[in-house]
């Protein structure tokens, strides 16, 4: 997987900084994959395990509660939280450029018709919006405004196979993380081309963003250029560091 | 347990209740959730600090040589975990205080006046810890008020947890960010009574033998 440079990584700006600083160092120290470092007691492989055991099991729990009807709540449009954060493991004039022109939006795996997508015909497909709540795994929230195209329509347009278990992303900034397809069905999972009525800004993920009001916002790709739906487990940037891969909210 | 007992029984009631030993006052059940519920509060609470530096509600953080995860990743691995602790032995206490019919026995009748003049006592110097078998009015209240406190945060975190798919528990919180405040003051309410109740321990140490010997 294409992984951010590290000196990228370092220059992290998120409000959890210190955090993932100290991960950072401990994995330069440790190599592995050291989800606790910096205690004593979680050190233990053992300890880990069970943990992340544990972080399965919930996995299977929120896919349990997931109600595919049930809406996120939406706002008035005065609710928007101005400025919107931005949020990144890197610094904002790190943020990647994508040439609007030449951007094609990949998609693969279990899907018939696997030709890319560009940003022209993606805003020719039957566009809505919608206010809602962002809410960040550092506990903190955004209301904010994300206009798109109907994730569930466009997977049945691409003819997806919606049987199958997951819908993996790959980004521009080297992010990648991965959905299960009840969520990606859910009526207000957008595939976004537009914040807060404009054009995508680069800082919140030009040229396209996944959006999940009913997911954490790590779980909300930016940058996004390609697609596919799998069977395999395709596992994510935080998820694959610690972070619960479903992610619910 | 005996559950016919009424008030004026109790005493005979728990006194012979469970097996040979003479004069049990907790009995094994209440030992064992009891210390289950001391390692669930102390890893929910620890990771629960870590969790909150990643984004402070107010303008300090907890250090992080007493916070339990790490990084935030880790902190939220414990507190996923630890919250099936807590909340399958909370209900485990629960049912069974309220089957066995100690719950009513041990802390009702609770009056506001009874409270204050054992409250005036306490301040004294003389509340009496001598029956060990009856809890005096400041011991009712306290325990009340932490199991509903616990109740509180538990359903203030899964409003955090899972707010979409709550909606009823979102609303009765007053929304997302309304409950992340009720999450945070319910753990000082929470720590505050451990902070007392171990104090209180440390002054009556046979009140500590007995939750681990049970007599």
């Amino acid at each position: 997987m294409n992984e951010p440079k590290l000196e990228s990584l370092l220059q992290d700006t998120g409000p959890a900084r210190p955090d993932r600083r100290r991960f950072l160092r401990g994995s330069l120290a440790l190599g592995a994959l050291p989800l606790i470092g910096g205690c004593s007691i979680s050190d233990e492989p053992l300890v880990e395990k069970a943990l992340l055991k544990t972080s399965r099991f919930n996995d299977r729990v929120q896919a349990w509660l997931f109600d595919p009807e049930q809406l996120a709540p939406t706002y008035p449009e005065s609710m928007i939280t101005r400025p919107f954060p931005f949020n990144a493991y890197y610094r904002p004039h790190e943020v990647p450029r994508v040439d609007s022109e030449r951007f094609r939006l990949q998609v693969g795996g279990q899907v018939a018709e696997q030709r890319p997508w560009s940003l022209a015909e993606l805003r020719a497909l039957p566009q809505t919006d919608q206010v809602t709540r962002l809410i960040c795994v550092e506990g903190w929230s955004a209301i904010g405004k994300w206009g798109g195209v109907r994730f569930s329509d466009f997977l049945r347009r691409i003819g997806a196979d919606l049987d199958a278990r997951y819908v993996g992303f790959r980004c521009a900034d080297g992010y990648y993380t991965s959905i299960d397809m009840p969520t990606a069905l859910h009526p207000q999972t957008l595939l976004t081309l537009t914040f807060d009525g404009q054009t995508l800004p680069a800082r919140y993920g030009f040229p396209l963003k996944l959006r999940m009001p009913t997911k954490l916002g790590y779980k909300n790709p930016k940058h996004v250029e390609a697609l596919f739906v799998t069977n395999t487990y395709p596992g994510g940037y935080w998820e694959d560091r610690g972070y619960n891969w479903f992610g619910g909210s | 347990m005996n559950t016919t007992a009424a008030s004026s029984t109790v005493e005979r009631a728990e006194s012979k209740a469970p097996g040979p030993r003479p004069r049990v006052i907790h009995p094994r059940w209440l030992r064992l959730t009891h210390w289950l519920n001391a390692l669930a509060v102390v890893l929910m609470v620890t990771s629960g600090w870590r969790i909150y530096n990643a984004s402070p509600l107010f303008d300090f953080r907890f250090p992080d040589e007493i916070t339990l995860g790490g990084w935030l990743a880790g902190a939220i691995l414990w507190h996923f975990a630890a919250m099936w602790l807590l909340v399958a032995n909370g209900l485990l206490y629960l049912s069974i205080n309220m089957a066995t019919g100690r719950f009513w026995r041990r802390f009702f009748p609770l009056s506001p006046g009874a409270l204050l003049a054992d409250l005036k006592a306490v301040g004294h110097g003389r509340l009496s810890h001598a029956d060990p078998r009856c809890y005096n009015t400041v011991q009712r209240g306290a325990y009340l008020f932490v199991i509903i406190d616990l109740v509180l945060l538990v359903v203030s975190g899964l409003v955090l947890w899972k707010s979409v798919q709550f909606p009823l528990l979102r609303e009765l919180m007053g929304g997302y960010e309304t409950a992340r405040y009720v999450h945070f003051f319910t753990m000082v309410a929470l720590v505050g009574f451990v902070v007392i109740h171990m104090a209180m321990a440390l002054l009556v140490p046979r009140s500590l033998l007995r939750m681990i010997r049970g007599r």
